[in-house]
């Protein structure tokens, strides 16, 4: 028993030092990513504005994504790309983040619902940049594992809870912007209803891994709705004068 | 002799079923593709043992039987091992992208499914070496047993789980290693003793094993059944396996399924409950819960399916590809007279007759439906039947997914021929109705307008721009084709029924540009502009310089999920780390990287340790031998896998076809070998007359099938399922005798004259069949199965030559031994 207890003393402590070295390697790496992003930029962004908004690449810079991925990963939770965070869901790539984050157009005074919480780490960025995230997750161990990570990271201003998001979170509709994780066969027409005139909804289509476009949709101040496929890269499928 | 005989059927019977129970299991937990290039590399076990028996040549002969019998239990041993094994390992094929680490994984899978290959090819290398007196008649076991074994383990999948069938077939090569250790000759009391207790613990193993679920199936956590069973009280309440795939019928009370393509953001009506189904854990259809009140259905008026109903009165439907039920119920709530609804899949109608018909309303009891199980090509070849509607679901075909034969699934569902069948079981003003997901930039819809537009070209119509339709939501294309124009009137009501929901127009008659893109905005309108090009003078140069592949697939390349084109890839590569990757086609990739990694793992294996091990045959041998065993490798393969292909049409279906096709090929293939015992007798040493005859038959069969079987099958589709299978076995019957022949031919000759080439001779044939299978299918994939052929006549032609010379060389050459 003693014996024990030692043991785990000396692990805990070989533990503590290189956390302490860590966070700077994890700050240093965090600037590398974004760097990278705004480098990429966003492709053709609404007018006035260049790549990226400089706020939204600045709440990536705030967000410890390390914090939010499986202890086994964290070393790899600063590259440009999706990593599994078990239950068959995952931690999307920081590219996507960011232009899911831009398209949504978050403004400080904003409510957004976000629906398919998973780690955590879209609600906390879209939380240093709006006033409220409201966040529905329907796989119960991701849900209290997220709401448990983000209280601990002093997110305040998320609030979760687990359940179905499809009829979303009527209590506090309507949203400025809804960030929907998942796409389902079709959008959801609660989910439309909740969204305010002038509203945004994106949603990410394809692979866990892999993402083939997102699906921007906008609500008019009159109470229509127009959908955008959004590519993350320029891609034309002619070549040639076609 | 006859229980080696029995012992060589028994492993070759369950190396084949093993193969093809792998690709149902490997299908399930991960997925098709990934499933096909683990096998393929698993097959080097094959290529390997050759080596193995080479080089342990001197040891293992005289301890032949227990040689055999150890390498029969360990066969058996590793199947059940390896599997349960193989499912422990993080592999994750979504993730090869994004993490290196995954390729250690996917090695470690490929050296854990080598070793059953490795040590069923041992036993029967070892056979052909130690008995090589009689190779013909061992020739003809192995070739029995493999083709009964593929036709067993595909009625052993209709009753039991994959993984419970693993258990069963490995006691055949544990019966075989029994056979032979009880052998009288066989040698050494104390290593007989030890081998018998092995096997008998071994035995007791698999008995507790087989009534419980010892191996399981470990799905991987980002398919799709694995995903809604995460979700608060989901749950399965059914499962039914099948060769053609596993069906999981997933309850979820509370986050409920809502299957729904094409649903309009307007509507007021929400799916009710549904049941998800999964096909080997992915691909959901849904069971929609109906009580008989059609009025609870409004939302079927708000998807993109709906369109057609707008444009008919009462149709007469006929639905290919019911599946769960969808379309059959989009009818109904549609006011159709009279539902003709095809399935394939016979446990589905299973289910959706049996422990689900309530909850469906016993919908396929319908008065107004009728369901008729088998696949969509042969129905409308054997119905004359008219229709107002036919309607080709959105669910991707199964493809020949259960039998382990195919990387990229073809389907003759979308094919030129297809499209022109369907359109000539219209009524005049029918409709044939196809929807498809929207890719972005579009692919498949292009593909499929270009299909249809070449279809009504050769049913010569001059105009099927006036005859085409198309409307899209954001994430579905429907592309509506009539037996005549579209009228003003029709195109009115398609536009106002678009507008209202919020879909799209993409094409009709006379539609301006402006119109293309409004409510679902792509970068530009490129359904429309597509479309637009496909019906003009310049068509062949649209799709030449479009960056997918989406010329139109025919019977002969019957590949319409192939967009591959080689030219993009160094630009989508550059891409993937800014968002790209989802554009890359990756079937086509993995399908490539098979056959590379084969290539190059052979040559390892097989090749390299045959360059620099010692020789001890004469000249002329090495790599002449070595090559005449490697074209007959090859061109085995090649025609076996054109014929799966070319019957899978007239058989009316996929696992028809694989069963009576690799039956057939392997059974009188192994008559031939045998006969080709008898002859060789006859002629001496003469050896070659017997692969010359052989090959003339070969290709004066081929070319006559070339053009036979086409006329031939489309006069025969008619007939009953007997009638159809008797006249498959009656065709491949002379072809596949004449094949039989060369193998053992060879092998009679290497006995003769250079007894220690012959292990090699095994493993490079192994080695030939591995590679053969992806090349042949990036070969169809590019040029047709017709070309398939003609190279495996070449080959057949080359093996002629180079035995001829090899063996002018052994009898009347000077002797070089060395």
């Amino acid at each position: 028993m003693r014996t024990g207890s030692l043991i785990l003393a000396i692990l805990v402590l070989l533990a503590a030092f290189p956390a302490a070295a860590d966070d700077t390697a994890f700050a240093t790496a965090r600037i590398a990513l974004v760097d990278e992003l705004r480098a990429y930029g966003r492709l053709d962004p609404p007018p006035g504005q260049d790549g990226f908004k400089e706020h939204v690449l600045e709440a990536l810079l705030d967000v410890e994504r390390h914090e939010f991925v499986p202890d086994r990963l964290r070393s790899e939770a600063y590259a440009n790309h999706p990593l599994p965070i078990g239950h068959g869901q995952t931690i999307s790539q920081p590219y996507i983040v960011a232009l899911m984050t831009d398209l949504a157009a978050p403004d400080e005074d904003d409510v957004v619902l976000e629906v398919g919480t998973g780690s955590g780490y879209q609600a906390a960025v879209l939380a240093k940049l709006v006033k409220q995230v409201y966040s529905i997750e329907i796989i119960e161990p991701l849900a209290e594992q997220a709401q448990r990570r983000l209280k601990r990271l002093g997110y305040e201003n998320v609030t979760t809870r687990l359940g179905d998001g499809y009829f979303g979170w009527e209590d506090h509709a309507p949203f400025d912007a809804i960030v929907v994780t998942a796409a389902a066969t079709h959008v959801p027409p609660p989910l439309i209803a909740q969204l305010k005139p002038g509203g945004r909804m994106v949603i990410p289509v394809g692979g866990r891994f892999t993402v083939q476009y997102l699906l921007l949709l906008e609500k008019t101040e009159a109470g229509d709705v127009l959908t955008r496929q959004i590519t993350a890269v320029r891609f034309v499928p002619l070549t040639g004068k076609h | 002799m006859r229980r080696l005989l029995i012992a060589v059927f028994l492993v070759s019977a369950s190396a084949i079923a093993y193969e093809i129970l792998l690709m149902r299991v490997l299908s399930i937990v991960h997925w098709h593709h990934f499933a096909w290039m683990i096998i393929s590399l698993a097959l080097l076990g094959y290529g390997a043992s050759g080596t193995v028996i080479a080089l342990a040549r001197k040891f293992l002969e005289p301890r032949f039987e227990a040689a055999f019998a150890a390498s029969a239990l360990l066969f058996s041993m590793s199947m059940v091992l390896c599997l349960a094994l193989g499912q422990r390992l993080p592999f994750n094929a979504l993730e090869v992208i994004w993490d290196p680490w995954q390729f250690l994984y996917l090695a470690e899978l490929y050296l854990l499914f080598m070793l059953p290959f490795f040590f069923a090819a041992t036993c029967i290398g070892l056979a052909f070496t130690a008995r090589r007196e009689t190779s013909d008649r061992i020739y003809f076991s192995d070739l029995l047993g493999a083709g009964l074994g593929a036709a067993l383990v595909i009625i052993a999948l209709f009753l039991l789980q994959p993984q419970r069938v693993a258990i069963g077939l490995a006691a055949l090569p544990l019966a075989a290693s029994i056979l032979l250790v009880s052998a009288p000759r066989t040698r050494g009391a104390q290593g007989r003793a030890g081998l018998a207790l092995l096997q008998l613990a071994w035995l007791l193993g698999l008995l507790y094993a087989l009534p419980q679920d010892r191996i399981g199936l470990r799905i991987s956590e980002f398919k799709g059944l694995s995903q809604a069973l995460a979700a608060v009280d989901a749950r399965v309440l059914d499962e039914r396996s099948g060769p053609l795939g596993l069906l999981t019928v997933v309850e979820s009370p509370r986050v409920p399924f809502r299957h729904a393509p094409g649903l309009s953001f307007t509507t007021q009506f929400l799916p009710p409950d549904q049941l998800g189904v999964f096909t080997d854990a992915e691909s959901l259809s849904a069971i929609t819960a109906f009580d008989g009140d059609l009025a609870a259905l409004g939302y079927l008026a708000d998807v993109t399916v709906a369109l057609p109903y707008q444009l008919l009165e009462r149709p007469r439907v006929l639905v290919l590809g019911a599946g769960a039920g969808s379309d059959v119920l989009l009818a109904l709530y549609h006011g159709a007279e009279q539902v003709d609804a095809v399935e394939l899949n016979p446990q589905m109608v299973d289910l959706l007759r049996g422990p689900f018909a309530g909850y469906a309303g016993h919908l396929y009891e319908h008065e107004r439906v009728t369901l008729f199980a088998g696949e969509a090509r042969g129905f409308v070849a054997r119905h004359d039947e008219r229709y107002d509607l036919v309607q080709l679901s959105l669910l991707d075909s199964l493809a020949v997914s259960g039998s382990g034969v195919q990387a990229l699934g073809e389907s003759y569902l979308y094919t030129v021929e297809a499209m022109a069948r369907f359109l000539a079981r219209l009524e005049p003003a029918g409709l044939l109705v196809i929807t498809r997901w929207l890719k972005v930039p579009p692919r498949d819809s292009l593909k499929l307008a270009a299909t249809l537009i070449e279809a009504m070209h050769g049913a010569g119509i001059a105009e099927p721009g006036r005859r085409l339709l198309v409307m899209r939501n954001w994430n579905t294309v429907t592309l509506l084709a009539k037996n005549g124009d579209f009228t003003e009137s029709e195109i009115a009501l398609a536009r106002e029924f678009a507008r209202q929901r919020s879909f799209d127009m993409a094409w009709y008659p006379a539609m301006p540009l402006g119109e293309a893109n409004h409510f679902n905005r792509l970068d530009r309108p490129w359904v429309y502009e597509g479309i637009a090009k496909l019906l003009g003078s310049e068509a062949g140069a649209f799709v030449d310089s479009y960056k997918f592949n989406i010329a139109p697939a025919t019977d002969d390349r019957p590949y319409f999920f192939d967009y591959f084109k080689w030219r993009v890839l160094p630009e989508l590569w550059q891409l993937r780390k800014r968002g790209g990757a989802g554009l890359i086609e990756w079937g086509y990739l993995v399908l490539l990287a098979t056959l590379a990694q084969a290539m190059v793992a052979g040559m390892l294996l097989i090749l390299l340790p045959l360059a620099i091990a010692p020789r001890a045959w004469p000249s002329g041998t090495g790599w002449k031998m070595g090559s005449y065993f490697f074209l007959l490798g090859l061109a085995f393969l090649f025609v076996e896998m054109a014929f799966i292909q070319k019957f899978i049409l007239f058989l009316s279906h996929p696992l028809y076809s694989v069963a009576v096709v690799l039956a057939g090929f392997l059974v009188f293939a192994g008559l031939g070998s045998a006969a080709s015992g008898c002859i060789a007798r006859r002629f001496g040493r003469h050896p070659t007359v017997t692969v010359r005859a052989a090959t003339a038959g070969v290709a004066a069969l081929v070319l006559l099938y070339l053009g036979l079987l086409p006329p031939l099958f489309e006069s025969m589709m008619g007939l009953g399922d007997t009638a159809r299978i008797l006249i498959s076995l009656a065709l491949i019957a002379p072809l596949a005798f004449c094949m039989g022949m060369p193998f053992p031919t060879g092998l009679r000759l290497l006995a003769e004259e250079a007894p220690g080439f012959i292990p090699w001779a095994w493993g490079i044939n192994g080695f030939a069949s591995v590679i053969s299978a992806a090349l042949a299918t990036l070969l169809a994939i590019e040029f047709g199965f017709a070309l398939v052929l003609l190279l495996a006549l070449l080959f057949y032609g080359l093996a002629a030559m180079v035995i001829t010379q090899s063996a002018s060389a052994f009898i009347w050459g000077p002797s070089r031994h060395r």
